[in-house]
Parts: structure tokens; sequence; C-alpha cells
């Protein structure tokens, strides 16, 4: 069984390609190792049945030789995905019990190209926080452990699905990121993480945070996997109008291409207090191998970075406010009867959303708000347009920039969930990408005193996820992060 | 003309604009796929948008936009090449999303001007301030069940242009003549059904008085009026409600009223105070929306001829009266079937015949123009036959009575009853000796000064030719031969 979750996604699909495993087999033994796994609260619904039923069409498919780009690979859907018959709650008791009558565009784009549903999986409830610990079903945990064995959040908010992929639980994850929900926690997790585009991914089907920043990526055990789920989920949808119809170039040959010949920008103001020293270093080796592999290290400057988390903290409670205005008990969902309407709307949203979701949706009305909507939401879209400028003005000498994904490992589930504005501080390098709308890939590139997985962060410009992935297929073969987390499934014999 | 009212303290000058809501005429709701029908059983039309399911993505349905800058083209007004969509942010049961997707700061249509017609025939320039699209709510319904709320979707996304007039009306008269005329370019444009009892149109109305000459009072806005008739209600009520809270001491409150449609009075509904904050800000769901000037050139070239370049036409090349022209045009669908039976013929006779014997057949029957016998081409050879002197205007009436009953031509109503008007000078002379002869005592006093007396020989011979003498000959030859 282990060799089965030993194998990528790549690896996986020659082997089935090759006929020597079926596709019932390794989705048999993710649906074990999820079973393995329970503990870490990675999965908030298993669908097994459904798992097998794909496993077994996979499996006709590929006898016929029709076999898609991810035939027959489990994988986790984040419980964000709108999945047909199969229930979606954004990790939040005022969905409680919703199961959808619809598929969202990425997971049917996943399930067309032949790719098995294990199961949904934990989020910060509707994908608000930064270490999986604001979900209805209880924090995710992740499969690597602190000093003295202590429980460590896998990040967030795509927290179950990038401890997933890390524990081996699932071989391919989706993820959303609106602040960095992709990148961070796949750092923390030692795993590949991509935001893409904003544009690349339709957002149809995916209970919405933030509109303008939300972006769905791929979250895998390494970077060809990624380039290959990615090619599997992107598309143009009409039925989103803020989805582009740019062509995804070939993401999965740019793995190799290396960067010979590439301009990296190393934006300075990519540092801040409480910044792990170990982080610090890692940033500078990983200069050193792109410089060792051909690129060329620039220096460069994005002044407005500063500005970035206010301004997140405005755009994304702001739309967050309006957004989930439509979770009042009348048509789906959990409703709370009481006296009047108003009284209904009151119990329903206080039983329903957690306080996190609750303080932003007031953070939100607020900045929104006659009187304050000049000097708040004005303001931040003038700031965010700067923030887009900066980006502008390095990626017309640079190809690419490189970045530490975090400014520190994974901390202890519990520790910092007293305070907010702590907990934001987490997003402070991946915010920027988000709110320029650029593509962000975050890859495992070594480990901190503690043993603890670190990530490098690579932004590109608009539509050049290619670039990216050349950047990260380097940044890959030069850390060649070969560390696994204790608590992945078969790994504790 | 003056409009102002007097009060226990002197005059008072009456101030009112008009936010009138019109459905858009479409296949489609604004932002999914649903239908936009009317009369559907509750909740048929109601796509997984318009249920505000989670992850659901508006997206603009593009005949929509074309509708509102035609009406926009049609209201001589400044057409946005960029403008976007807001929410409107409010809770109510029968709004799924939680806000209402509209335009606030750059609506898709900006000023222009409507012209109104009023009773004595002149007419006045009313300010469009602006046109935009916005979603319609869903329908609650409280009186289903003795402690539940229904509530239908079917209308939920439906799109609506509301346009805002400028404070350019000074009576109840001026604001129906308002609507009137809206009613009558939307209609002409096919952008609107203007149908007011299906709640196709519906206006606001806002109502402030003023001593002549002062700035603007305080105003009132009373909602949602779906009829010409409860919107002058509405605005006198309010008018001399006003004067007579001021002359009393008291002051306007702004404030939000609604309109009793039992009594014909207004009540508060909220005060400034309780106004929302409906914190608008842009929808990141939806890019601005953009259209070209292309493509608004090619919707101006295929736009209709709209109602007052009808009217002048009418009144300038035909001769028609400003009254006649204004009744025909006030509906496409008249315009064009006056346009219809007035080629080739007499235009001013048609005019006259449409507006009297036509209309008044219509009213009097309940009839449609659409579903009346009369097509324009039979009341063209209705008015052929006159001008020719096939007949008489007095033959023609009864002709046109059978034409309307039967549906027949009014050619083949004359032939088979035998109406032809008689102009065979013989057969007329021989009609007149008849009279002569049996009539000989008033021959005489004709001949002897009674002048007068000409009259009823014009009367016996037609009376001889059951109406069907040409009148003309018939006083030739008569004078003629009572003279010779």
């Amino acid at each position: 069984m282990s060799d089965l979750l030993d194998l990528s996604a790549v690896e996986a699909r020659a082997a089935l390609d090759a006929k020597s495993i079926s596709a019932t087999e390794l989705t048999t033994a993710y649906i074990a190792a999820a079973e393995e796994t329970a503990a870490l609260n990675n999965y908030v619904l298993l669908t097994p049945d459904h798992a097998l039923a794909m496993a077994a069409k996979a499996d006709a498919r590929l006898a016929k030789g029709e076999a898609g780009l991810l035939e027959g690979v489990p994988l986790g859907v984040k419980d964000l995905f709108c999945t047909n018959g199969v229930q979606t709650t954004a990790c939040s008791r005022i969905l409680d019990g919703f199961t959808p009558p619809y598929e969202s565009t990425v997971t049917a784009n996943l399930w067309d190209a032949g790719a098995v549903m294990i199961g949904k999986l934990n989020c910060d409830e509707f994908a608000m926080g930064s270490a999986n610990e604001t979900s209805a079903f209880g924090p995710a945990i992740s499969p690597w452990q602190g000093a003295d064995k202590t429980d460590l959040v896998p990040g967030g908010s795509s927290g179950g699905s990038a401890s997933a992929v890390a524990a081996r639980s699932a071989l391919m994850t989706t993820g959303t990121d609106t602040g960095g929900s992709i990148r961070q926690p796949a750092a923390f997790c030692g795993v590949v993480g991509l935001k893409p585009t904003y544009g690349r991914c339709s957002r149809w089907g995916i209970v919405a945070f933030a509109s303008s920043l939300d972006q769905a990526g791929p979250i895998t055990r390494d970077v060809a996997d990624n380039a290959l789920m990615l090619q599997a989920m992107a598309s143009h949808d009409a039925r989103d109008s803020t989805s582009s119809d740019v062509p995804l170039q070939d993401v999965v040959a740019a793995v190799r291409q290396g960067v010979k010949g590439m301009k990296i920008g190393v934006p300075r103001e990519y540092v801040m207090d409480g910044m792990d020293g170990d982080v610090v270093a890692l940033w500078q080796q990983g200069q050193d191998w792109l410089r060792q592999a051909g690129a060329e290290l620039v220096d460069v400057s994005l002044p407005h970075t500063k500005y970035a988390l206010p301004t997140y903290y405005i755009i994304a409670p702001a739309e967050a406010s309006s957004n989930l205005a439509r979770y009042d008990g009348v048509r789906y969902g959990l409703r709370v009867e009481a006296g009047s309407l108003d009284e209904m709307y009151e119990a329903t949203r206080a039983a329903g959303f957690g306080e996190e979701v609750q303080r932003r949706i007031l953070v939100g009305t607020y900045v929104l708000s006659a009187g304050y909507y000049d000097a708040y939401y004005l303001k931040a879209q003038k700031v965010r347009r700067l923030i887009k400028q900066d980006f502008d003005t390095a990626f017309a000498s640079v190809d690419a920039l490189l970045t530490p994904a975090t400014p520190t490992a994974a901390f202890p589930v519990g520790r910092k969930i007293d305070d907010p504005v702590v907990n934001f501080l987490n997003d402070v390098f991946t915010v920027p990408a988000n709110l320029a709308g650029l593509p962000g890939l975050s890859v495992p590139a070594g480990l901190n005193a503690d043993g603890l997985p670190l990530g490098l962060q690579v932004l590109g410009r608009p539509y050049d996820e290619a670039s990216l992935y050349r950047v990260g297929g380097v940044l890959e073969a030069a850390a060649s992060f070969t560390a696994t987390p204790a608590r992945r499934a078969g790994g504790a014999k | 003309m003056s409009q102002l009212v007097t009060g226990r303290t002197g005059d008072w000058e009456v101030v009112i604009g008009l936010e009138v809501h019109a459905q858009v005429s479409s296949k489609a709701k604004l932002f999914s796929g649903a239908s936009a029908s009317f009369g559907a059983a509750p909740n048929a039309h109601v796509s997984l948008v318009d249920a505000a399911m989670p992850g659901m993505l508006p997206v603009i349905n593009r005949e929509c936009v074309y509708q509102a800058i035609r009406t926009g083209l049609g209201l001589k007004a400044q057409i946005n090449l960029t403008s976007v969509f807001d929410r409107k942010n409010y809770f109510y049961a029968d709004l799924p999303q939680g806000y209402q997707i509209s335009q606030f700061k750059h609506p898709i249509v900006g000023e222009g001007v409507l012209r109104i017609v009023l009773a004595d025939g002149s007419t006045r320039d009313i300010g469009i301030e602006r046109l935009h699209l916005e979603q319609d709510a869903g329908k609650s319904m409280h009186d289903q069940h003795p402690s539940k709320s229904y509530i239908d979707l079917n209308r939920t996304g439906v799109a609506l242009m509301e346009i805002v007039s400028r404070p350019d009306m000074r009576s109840a008269a001026e604001a129906a003549a308002y609507v009137r005329k809206l009613r009558s370019i939307l209609r002409y444009l096919g952008t609107c059904d203007g149908n007011m009892e299906e709640g196709s149109l519906r206006a606001d109305v806002n109502v402030s008085v003023r001593r002549p000459g002062d700035a603007l009072g305080t105003r009132t806005e009373t909602k949602n009026l779906n009829s010409l008739r409860f919107i002058q209600q509405a605005i006198d009520y309010e008018v001399a409600r006003q004067i007579e809270l001021i002359e009393d001491g008291g002051t306007v409150d702004q404030e939000t009223r609604l309109f009793d449609t039992n009594s014909g009075t207004t009540r508060t509904m909220r005060s400034k105070e309780d106004a929302h904050d409906y914190r608008y800000f842009p929808d990141p769901d939806l890019l601005p929306l953009t259209v070209t000037q292309a493509e608004v050139d090619e919707l101006a070239a295929a736009l209709p001829e709209l109602p007052d370049d009808i009217r002048d036409r009418l009144i300038n090349d035909y001769g028609l009266s400003p009254y006649d022209a204004s009744v025909i045009t006030e509906e496409r669908e008249t315009a064009a079937y006056y346009e219809s039976a007035s080629a080739g013929q007499d235009r001013k006779l048609v005019a006259n015949w449409m507006t009297v014997e036509l209309f008044g057949a219509l009213n009097k029957s309940g009839q449609s123009l659409a579903d009346c016998k009369v097509s324009p081409e039979m009341l063209a050879g209705l008015v052929g036959l006159i001008s020719d002197g096939t007949i008489s205007g007095r033959i023609a009436k009864d002709v046109f009575a059978d034409m309307f009953e039967s549906g027949k031509d009014a050619a083949a109503i004359v032939d088979e009853k035998g109406l032809k008007q008689l102009s065979d000078s013989g057969a007329i002379e021989a009609l007149i000796d008849t009279v002569i002869a049996g009539n000989m005592d008033k021959v005489e006093e004709y001949r002897g000064g009674k002048d007068k007396l000409f009259g009823f020989f014009v009367g016996q011979v037609m009376k001889q030719s059951g109406g069907q003498a040409n009148p003309g000959m018939v006083n030739q030859i008569l004078k003629a031969k009572l003279d010779g």
C-alpha cells in the first residue's frame, strides 16, 4: 500500500497507463490513507463510494485508451467548491446540510480529466483564516509535529488541502487563495501550491469570500504535479464574467525548462520584524540556487508593500460582508426560527457564523458605510492600484520575483488565535499578489531549525504561470526537498 | 399658463420629479438565463443565480444593455460607453442575494430630454437626469397563510430601467403627461411594454412646494405608483398636505411615503432617519460594462421614427392639426396604421376618419386597433370612394359602420347595397322634374322670392334618390330649373 502512496501524480499516471496499477487500487489506497490519518481532521466528508465508482469508470477509460490528463488520480476538494449531490458547507454551520444541485466549473474540469474525488476537505470557515482554526468542523492538524510532538496548524485557509497532500491522504487537492490561502498552507506543510492569475480558473460554483481576490488553484506534492493539475482545472468560463480567455501556456513543459537567461527580482521590502532567521537564510539560498542555474538576480523595489495588508483587510471584508448576505436562513442552510423576519436573520446569522466570520462582516459593513466609504474602501482601492503599479514597474525589468512564502514556519494549534491581528501577519508576503491579480507559487525549499518546512514564493506577470513553474522546477531540484512528516499515512510503522 | 396653487396664505409652486421603473422587454433576466416573462406559476422562472445559491455569479444579458441604450437614444440622452454595476445592500426576504445589482455612480445613460404635450396643445421639455439598469426584486406575499409569508422569485433579477427626471414638472397633469409620453416612447422603441397593471411601468413621485421664486422646498417621495390616476392622486394629495402643513406653521419631513389606493391618500413609510445605508460599492463579480461607439451607432441607425418626429411631420408635411397629430402618434401602432391608411389618400381626410369614426367605434365596442376588422387598406378604400365622388360623406358613415361590423371592403358594400352616388345628369334632371311637378305651389312661392325654399327642394331630390344623388349636381341643376 505505501508503495502506491509514494507515487507522485505524474508517476501514478504513467503506472496507470502502463497498467501496472489500477485506478481502483490507487483509490482504495488513498481511502485507507484518509481513514488512517482521520485524527488530522483534514477531511470533513469522505466519499468512498463516490470515489470507487469514479475509479471504476477511470479504469474503464484507461482500458479503452481514452484516459484524461488526471485519469484515476485520487483528489481531495476543499469544502468551498460546490460538488453536485455532495454536501458543501464552506466549513460553516450556516451551510449545515447544504447539498448543491450543481458542480463548480473547476471540479467539473477535474472530473472531466478523470480525477477521482476522495472527499471534501477542511478549511477555515468561508476561507477566512490562516490556520484552519475557524472551521466549524474544528481545526485541521498538520502531519508535521513541533518540538514535544505538539500539534501544529497546517496554515489556512486551505489547511485541510495542504495537510492532506502532505499526509498522503490525497494525491492532489484543490485550494482557493484570497490572501495566501493556498501558498501559506503549502509552505507550512511542505507541499507545492499555486495561486494562478486572477481569472485563470473559474470562480463559478466556488463559495465566494472576496470576489475580486478569490482564485482557485492546485496543491500538490511536487511542481510537475502542480502544472499538470493546473492544466486540468484552468478554463475560460462564460459563466464567470471575470474569467480570462488568455490561453494557458504549456506549463507542464515549463517545469523542466530551467531559468537560464531569466531575470529574477528580489524585492527588498519583503522583510519584517519577527521574521524567522531560517526564512531569511533560505531566501538567500534560493537566490544562490537560481543564480547557479543561470538566472540573473536583480534587486527590485515594491515601495507600497507595507500598505498591502491594511488594504487587503479593508477590501476583503467589504466584499465578504456583501457576499455573505445571501446566507439569511430564507432559502437554504441553517434557519433559526424567531418572531419577525429581522429576528430570524439575527438568530440565524448569530448561530451560523463563527467569530472570525462575524468580525469580518462587521469590519466590511463598517468600511462600506456612509461617511466611511471614502476614507476606507475608496482609499484602499487607490492603494490597490499603486500596489499593482509597483509590480508592473518591476515586471518591466524582471521575469519573476523571488520572496519567502511566509515569515515563519507553522505554529502550534491555538497559539495565535486569540489575537486576530497577529494571525493576519501570516499573509504579509502573499497578499500583494492577490491585490495585483498576479500568479504566485509556493515551493517547499528547506527546513527550519525545528525541522519544519519552509517555502519560497515565486511571483510572476499576469498569465505567465509558465515562468513560475520554470523557477519552481529549478528551486525544487536544487532544494531536493525529501523530508516527510511523521504523521503521514504509512509513516508510522 | 399659470400653474400656481392658491393656499390660505398665498400662492404655491409645485415641483415634481419622477423616478420611473420600466421593465426591460427581454426574453431573459438581466444577469441570468431565466425567463423574464410575466404570469408563470410562482417560482417557475428562477435560476440558481436568481436564488443566490452559493458560488453563483451574474453574467450580463447584452440584449438588456442594448434596450437601455435604445431607450437612451429615444430620450436624446448621453450614452456612456463605460458604466459600472454596483451592489445596493439591504436585507429582505424577497432579495436573495442580500443586495440589488444596480448602477449608482456611473449609469449607462446620462442627461436627456422628454417633450410633453399639454392639454392646450403646447409642449414643454422635461429634463432627464439619467437612466440606469438594475435588477428587480422578488415578491413577498403576506396574505396566503395566517403566520407565514410566501416568496415568489419569478421577478427576481428581471431587468429594470430606472429613468430619473429633473424636477421640471409643475402639476399633476404635467406628471401624467410625462409618464404617458415616456410610456409611448418606450413602446415605440419596443424596450418596455408599458403595461402598468402588470407592473412593467411604475413611478416614484418626488413632490415639494415652494413660494414662487424661492429655493426648492423639502420633498417627499411616494413609492410604487402603477397607474396614471394614482400618480395624479398622490401628487394632488401631497401638494394639499404639504401646503396645509406649512401654512399651519409646520415643516415637511423628507421621507418616503406609501400611497393607499383605496383612500387616495399617502402615509409615512420611513423617515430620513430610518433610511437604509445601502453601502453601495462596485460589484466585484462584474467588470465595468463597456459598449463601443460602433455598437451605439448601429443601434441608433436601427431606431424607429419616434412620436415627436412623426408628429412634426404630420403637422408640417401633411397639414394635420397638432391635436390630431398628437392623438395619432401616441401609440406606435396607431401611427403606423395612419401612415399606411393615408398613403396616396387625402391625409387630412384620413386623419379625420381615423380620429372620429374609427377611434369612436373602437371606444364604443371596447376593441383595440389590433383586433379591429378595419385594416388600413380598408379605411383607405373608404376615403378613396369619398374623394373620387363615388359616395358622399353621409353614405360613407353607413358604409363605415357596415365595414366595422362585417370586415367587408367599402367598394363591395357600396356595390352590394347600391350606394353608389348618382352623378348621371339626365337621371338627376328626371328626379328634379318629378319633384317640381309634385310641388308646383312651392315653386311659385320660391319664384315669388321665398329663397329659403331652395333647401326644401334639395332635400326632396336627395330623398327621392335615396341619398345617392351627387349633392353638387343636384344644387346646380335644381338652381337652373327653378330660376329658369
